[in-house]
């Protein structure tokens, strides 16, 4: 078998903030701010941005919904880049989680079609990420795993 | 986010400025909608020439305020969108939903 080596990240980022639809902008910006020392495009910049917002924005609409007490709720961001100009952004909440974790990604699916979600959200973070991986356990939360080569 | 508004000859137009997320979608919606209420017009232009930022609060802005002109009987343009806006009405195949005019003179805006 084909020995993988592992190699070690060459900065990395925390950050945790309360559930509130104003930290949509931080995380993005904080986020933007991380990546930017691998040198970006501006679309690779505005892709991550957004893909961001997205994961962030379901953590805020989707993850605590029916906690009572959301001064205890929070959204994690753990970032990574390598030399290689790869980004690991995950992005995790610890609330409701997604039963059908499947069906959430598919294209147009909502379960909050009042508040006008397009429900394109796991698309367009599809469509931005060279790899998207979605980890989720009812009851406990979920987790979304975001891969993007920068400055190739 | 900021949104300006002009109303001439039974046509509305809306611009929006800054960035439209989750967060700032919902005062947009507010805000356009009174103005689609309140003036009733035949067409409802929304440029978004100004747009910096947009996600999927973005189409669900745009999707809402095309059926809610509908709902009054007006014809729905989206004007001069941005690249950020237009990268995502792309994925999303909005272009082919909804009327985009590029490049519209600049009297109208």
């Amino acid at each position: 078998m084909k020995k993988q080596i592992k190699t070690k990240p060459l900065n990395t980022l925390k950050c945790v903030f309360p559930v509130k639809s104003v930290n949509e902008g931080l995380s993005r910006m904080i986020v933007a701010a991380f990546i930017s020392q691998l040198d970006p495009t501006v679309s690779e910049l505005s892709d991550m941005k957004t893909v961001i917002s997205e994961a962030v924005t379901n953590c805020i609409v989707h993850a605590y919904k029916g906690f009572p007490d959301k001064s205890k709720a929070f959204v994690y961001i753990y970032g990574e880049y390598y030399s290689d100009g790869r980004v690991v952004i995950k992005v995790k909440d610890k609330g409701v989680g997604i039963e059908d974790v499947k069906l959430a990604r598919q294209p147009l699916y909502t379960t909050d079609r009042e508040n006008e979600r397009s429900g394109m959200g796991f698309t367009i973070m599809e469509s931005f990420t060279d790899k998207l991986r979605v980890y989720s356990k009812k009851g406990k939360g979920t987790t979304v795993v975001i891969e993007k080569r920068i400055g190739l | 986010m900021e949104c300006s508004y002009d109303f001439k000859d039974n046509v509305l137009h809306v611009k929006l400025t800054g960035e439209i997320d989750h967060h700032n979608a919902k005062q947009a919606r507010e805000e356009i909608d009174a103005l689609i209420e309140r003036n009733a017009p035949k067409k409802l232009y929304l440029d978004l020439s100004n747009i910096t930022f947009c996600d999927s609060s973005g189409l669900g802005l745009v999707m809402g305020r095309m059926k809610k002109a509908a709902e009054f009987g007006a014809a729905f343009v989206i004007r001069n969108p941005s690249p950020a806006v237009n990268r995502i009405l792309n994925i999303a195949g909005m272009d082919k939903l909804v009327k985009i005019e590029k490049y519209a003179a600049a009297e109208n805006k």
